[in-house]
């Protein structure tokens, strides 16, 4: 199973991970190699099978839409790189 | 010596004041600095531990002591603690402080464990040799030219050595029972829901479990009596009373089942390591365990399948770190869409990266039917097949891995050929079913071999007695490298 330059620079677009010119090569055949295990899926067939996402089919559970939180805004930013006035720094986005 | 005293000895040893929490302390603090080659741990609080330390002597003086007070433990650096830095093995949290206690670490502190230190382990507990780590890879005491296993490799190594009596660790598709075969312990991945995820670092959430890795199935017991239970903070928690130490050890075993599947006992498993699980077979016959063929015919499709999955999940969880509010956040950011970029490549290792990839692409439009949909389908084929075969048994037994430990560097090339590892332990995370390696002997290289036990969801029960039982026939569990002694 084969994957395209093309497609890893899209994916790695879409995930936000920046990969180098001279890295994609690298990559495309470490994922490519990862495609041709998972092609092996195509040995099963599932036909009519209902996917499953929790491993004991279980729904998540729910709760009272009530406030619980409490303001924790210092603790929670003392491990951010960047904040001023309780916001979080980041390069200008709106020009 | 104190170290080679099991988790129940030590406790035992500390309640009759025989010795302090302070001695003790110091002698595994004296042994963690001694070997710090075997590069088990990231982080290590002396200072901390000697105080909970004198903490739990005053409370055991009072009578006050907790179920696991005073003694020596290691968590995985997976779990966020609030007084050391939690780094996940990867440079993206080497400098992370958490704001609050994992609730794994929270109830072992409320029950008086002293906490050591971090272990190392595979970068965002992607890895089954403890090599990705941004920290530098783990030796296996057994055998330090080899690796001790993965993710949880640190904790492994670190039990095995005897530099803490017992340690915890995280298994998404093995990570406990691997290491736990790998370095002759015995490690229990609990049923999905059982242990709280609340403050664990997120790999795959549908899989993630955390859980003991201890050198005998009565201090796991013990550990898991304590680790389990009910957290509203955990979407996913089980609500169903955790059953006492006691009561996960005693399970009556007369006429019980064991199912061997035909698929887990084939040519691609090490001759050696099915011997010695053929032998621990024999043991537990001989104890009346009755022996019953199974098959679940879907196994090998466990390996795509879990490499889907988890990578999918992996995608989104990792999403998160994208050097705003927390992590390493990259000084080449002109933009938004650069310091997201360039955070994220500088933060991460190439395992992590790939996965991530992978994650995005079986999830991307146009390839998720054919991918992340086959593979949930998998997965039901999968639960299903192990419910068949629970028709049929009680607990499901075969080798943990297919091989004994490997050499550090054998595998790294081939990313694909370390994924095989897990063959026989990430169907049980799929399947959301507890899992119990235990160590069954040696191969002629003098290395553990470990056998795993699978059992119903929320049976940890059966495991742990029949593991505790076949402990007290077997001293495999007790032994311990020679180098560390």
């Amino acid at each position: 199973m084969s994957i395209s330059d093309k497609d890893v620079t899209r994916v790695a677009e879409l995930a936000r991970l920046k990969i180098a010119d001279d890295q994609v090569a690298n990559y495309r055949t470490g994922l490519s190699e990862i495609l041709g295990l998972v092609k092996q899926m195509d040995e099963c067939d599932t036909e009519g099978v209902a996917p499953m996402a929790h491993p004991q089919d279980i729904a998540l559970r729910l709760r009272e839409d009530a406030v619980t939180e409490q303001d924790e805004r210092e603790a929670l930013q003392a491990s951010a790189p960047r904040v001023e006035d309780g916001l979080y720094l980041v390069p200008r986005v709106i020009d | 010596m104190p170290h080679q005293f099991s988790l129940t000895t030590l406790r035992g040893m500390l309640r009759r004041r025989e010795i302090s929490s302070t001695e003790l302390t110091q002698h595994f603090l004296n042994r963690i600095d001694q070997h710090a080659g075997l590069n088990a741990f990231i982080s290590l609080d002396h200072e901390g531990a000697l105080e909970s330390a004198k903490k739990a002597d005053a409370d055991i003086a009072s009578g006050q002591q907790g179920a696991l007070t005073g003694l020596p433990i290691a968590h995985k650096d997976i779990f966020c603690t609030r007084r050391l830095r939690t780094t996940c093995g990867s440079k993206m949290l080497s400098n992370f402080t958490a704001p609050y206690d994992a609730t794994i670490v929270e109830r072992l502190s409320a029950a008086g464990v002293v906490v050591t230190g971090k272990t190392n382990m595979d970068e965002f507990a992607m890895g089954s040799s403890n090599e990705t780590s941004y920290f530098g890879n783990v030796q296996n005491p057994w055998d330090t030219t080899r690796v001790p296993g993965g993710s949880s490799g640190g904790s492994a190594a670190a039990v095995a050595a005897r530099l803490v009596p017992a340690a915890t660790g995280t298994d998404t598709g093995g990570s406990i029972r691997q290491p736990a075969a790998f370095c002759g312990l015995t490690g229990l991945k609990p049923s999905y829901g059982r242990v709280s995820r609340y403050g664990m670092i997120a790999f795959a959430s549908s899989l993630d479990q955390g859980g003991p890795l201890a050198q005998s199935a009565e201090d796991a017991a013990l550990l898991l009596s304590v680790m389990a239970g009910f957290d509203s903070r955990d979407s996913t928690s089980i609500n169903e009373t955790t059953p006492t130490a006691e009561a996960l050890l005693s399970k009556p075993l007369e006429g019980i089942r064991l199912g061997l599947p035909t698929e887990f006992f084939d040519t691609s498993v090490d001759a050696t390591v099915l011997g010695q699980v053929r032998e621990a077979i024999g043991v537990f016959e001989s104890l009346g365990a009755q022996l019953v063929d199974v098959s679940l015919p879907n196994s090998s499709a466990g390996i795509p399948c879990y490499y889907v999955i988890a990578p999918a999940e992996a995608s989104s969880n990792l999403s998160r770190f994208d050097g705003v509010r927390f992590g390493h956040r990259s000084e080449d950011a002109p933009d938004l869409k650069s310091l997201y970029e360039n955070s994220r490549a500088e933060g991460f290792g190439d395992e992590v990266k790939r996965r991530i990839l992978i994650g995005t692409y079986v999830l991307s439009a146009g390839y998720y039917d054919a991918y992340y949909l086959k593979a949930q389908k998998i997965r039901r084929i999968i639960s299903d097949d192990f419910a068949r075969a629970f028709e049929k048994c009680d607990v499901i037994v075969g080798p943990t891995s297919p091989t004994t430990a490997f050499a550090i560097g054998e595998k790294t090339k081939d990313p694909v050929s370390m994924y095989l590892n897990d063959i026989f332990t990430n169907t049980v995370n799929l399947a959301g079913l507890p899992g119990l390696s235990l160590p069954v002997g040696f191969d002629t290289a003098g290395l553990p071999v470990g056998m795993q036990l699978i059992g119903r969801f929320m049976d940890e029960a059966s495991l742990l007695s029949l593991g505790h039982r076949y402990q007290q026939e077997t001293d495999w569990h007790q032994q311990m490298p020679e180098a560390f002694s």
